[in-house]
């Protein structure tokens, strides 16, 4: 067992069994995860719905047993040990978790003195925690009477009260808006830097590429690929660059030109636009340009982008996972 | 002292969540106060029928009467359990390191609170109509009360986490409750029913409740009943408390 793993999982597995009209189904969610996440990192899971997600969280906060697999978290086994996991992760699930008949304030204190602090200390953490999430003007309030945002805010504040060594966050920032995203990713970045590993799932490719250290993409409950957000965007190929010209006649003509002279990965026209990916894209675009304006093609406009996350997620599974998130 | 510690928390937190809607716990109450009001006169001369240990109306009545509460008064309280499991409140206590029976336990107790200030309500609303009682006896019979307000509450609060939705439990409760208080004889004595209904009555253990507690009013200490019913609802609540506690802990597999 490594000392910096803090949670390492072999094979994990995760079968339900329901049952449809009296015939037992069964519904493999987590198919044979190996994963290794090391102290002090933001590690991401990027998937589309379904994905195995939730339930790898669940399984990983002791709420559910695995089917099978070894899994060990902050070096205790997750079967016999449920006890020291329990007092040092936190978890805020996807629907959260805050008691709506209490106020913000008692759920705050009650989860706290849950995890054996004392009820002075507990009041204080709770007001701390308040202050830090700018909950301050409604703590008092009933939860019931939150907006979507507020509760997602105690909800998030509830996994974090007793100072866990690993945090659980399942599509924490869903339902935020973008003021309340922001902060919350510099509190998960400042957590961080306090030495808190966190493993967060979302759908936002943007924050995934923002926080996270390590992604990992998954997929019918299994991980398809995994890295750095660099690792995986450059592993997709190139850059796109897309030129546009004033009509499709010198599209094509450029088209010609930029064969001859570049090796491209793939070019394509469309009208009087041509998209092409090509490596190094930001040194390559300079040469490009002259080449086409010394060739007397004008070009009109054009824009480089790097790839994204969801290019990446098209290039392992084939499907777009803004589509398939829509579809089901 | 874990346990204790966990179980304060949790019954204070119950009690705090009732406590802010008090007046949920009279209209708890309104079913038995109507029998009290409006159907006790109709026994009026009951009292000196055979099977009446107690004499006068009120004190055979009143006993099954606030059995009739701890039956009714706690068999419903799984619904707001089900509201905590859909909004992720009992999960979110389960990967805490809190006492698993401590989340059950926090609410029972406060059940049982809410179960003994009903029944010394009505027990006080009943003595102008008649009630006369033996003091130590109606104490006791509190423990009864006590036990089967346990059963019921454990009852309710197991098929609340089997099955997690309103419409499986309301049916599911309304089988229970009614069967088991005729049964059990809270209106009328079972000495008068037939001998088949009174066979069918001695499977039910709440019939021996309601015997032990009309023989504590009237203080008829010597009556075998009353250890009857101590022993049989007492077993009962601890099966019933596990089984809860054991629906709880199959929640997180
Ligand atoms: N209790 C259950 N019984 C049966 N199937 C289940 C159960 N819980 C989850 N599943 C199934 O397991 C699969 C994975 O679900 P999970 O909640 O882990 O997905 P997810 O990746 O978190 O998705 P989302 O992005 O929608 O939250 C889904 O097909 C889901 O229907
Ligand atoms: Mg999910």
């Amino acid at each position: 067992m490594n000392s910096d793993y803090v949670i390492e999982t072999k094979r994990l597995q995760k079968v339900f069994v329901s049952k449809v009209r009296g015939e037992k189904r069964q519904v493999e969610a987590v198919k044979g995860v190996d994963l290794i996440v090391k102290r002090g990192q933001i590690f991401g899971f990027l998937g589309p719905n379904g994905a195995g997600k939730s339930t790898t969280q669940k399984v990983l906060s002791t709420l559910m047993r695995p089917s099978s697999g070894e899994v060990k978290v902050l070096g205790y086994d997750l079967v016999r040990q449920q006890d020291k996991i329990r007092q040092n992760v936190g978890f805020v699930s996807q629907v959260g978790g805050a008691d709506l008949a209490s106020t913000g304030m008692e759920n705050l204190v009650l989860q706290a003195q849950l995890f054996g602090i004392d009820a002075k200390t507990a009041k204080k953490s709770a007001e701390e925690f308040s202050q830090r999430f700018q909950m301050t003007s409604y703590i008092d309030r009933s939860a019931s009477t939150y907006s979507g945002g507020q509760k997602r805010r105690l909800d998030i504040a509830l996994g974090m009260i007793h100072h866990p060594q690993l945090l659980l966050l399942d599509e924490p920032t869903t339902g935020l808006d973008p003021q309340s995203r922001a902060y919350l990713w510099t509190e998960i970045q400042a957590l961080k830097t306090d030495g808190v590993t966190i493993l967060l799932t979302t759908q936002y490719m943007d924050e995934a590429d923002k926080l996270c250290d390590t992604i990992a993409i998954i997929d019918h409950g299994q991980i398809i690929v995994q890295g750095t957000p660099d690792e995986l965007k450059s592993s997709v190929g190139g850059d796109t660059i897309v030129f546009s010209f004033v009509s499709s006649e010198i599209a094509c003509k450029a088209e010609v030109l930029l064969n001859e002279h570049v090796k491209l990965e793939l070019l394509q026209v469309t009208d009087n636009s041509i998209y092409l990916t090509i490596k190094d894209g930001e040194r390559t675009l300079p040469d490009l340009l002259r080449l086409l304006d010394g060739s007397g093609m004008h070009v009109q406009g054009v824009t480089l982008s790097r790839p994204s996350l969801d290019d990446v997620f098209l290039k392992y599974t084939g499907r777009s996972l803004r589509e398939d998130g829509q579809k089901q | 002292m874990k346990l204790l510690h966990d179980v304060r928390l949790m019954f204070v937190n119950n009690l705090n969540h009732t406590l802010k809607s008090p007046v949920f716990i009279f209209i708890n109450m309104f079913q038995p106060l109507m029998y009290l009001v409006l159907y006790m006169p109709l026994l009026g001369g009951l009292g000196s029928v055979p099977g009446f240990t107690g004499g006068n109306t009120a004190n055979v009545f009143i006993p099954g009467l606030l059995v009739m509460q701890a039956i009714f008064g706690c068999a419903f309280v799984g619904f707001p359990l089900i509201d905590d499991i859909r909004s992720g409140v009992i999960h979110r206590y389960l990967v805490t390191p809190v006492s698993r029976s401590a989340i059950i336990l926090g609410k029972v107790l406060r059940d049982v609170v809410v179960l003994l200030a009903q029944c010394i309500l009505i027990t006080l609303v009943a003595i102008p109509f008649g009630l006369t009682l033996s003091v130590p006896g109606f104490l006791l019979s509190l423990v009864l009360y006590i036990f089967i307000g346990i059963i019921m509450s454990c009852i309710s609060y197991s098929f609340a986490l089997i099955y997690k939705v309103e419409d499986s439990l309301a049916p599911t409760m309304n089988t229970i409750t009614l069967p088991v208080s005729l049964l059990s004889g809270i209106f009328l004595p079972l000495a008068l029913a037939p001998l088949w209904l009174q066979y069918l009555a001695k499977i039910n253990p709440f019939s021996y409740g309601v015997n032990a507690t009309r023989d504590l009013f009237v203080g008829n200490f010597q009556s075998i009943s009353i250890f009857e019913g101590f022993i049989i609802t007492g077993i009962i609540a601890v099966v019933m408390f596990y089984w809860s506690l054991h629906s709880l802990k199959k929640m997180a597999t």
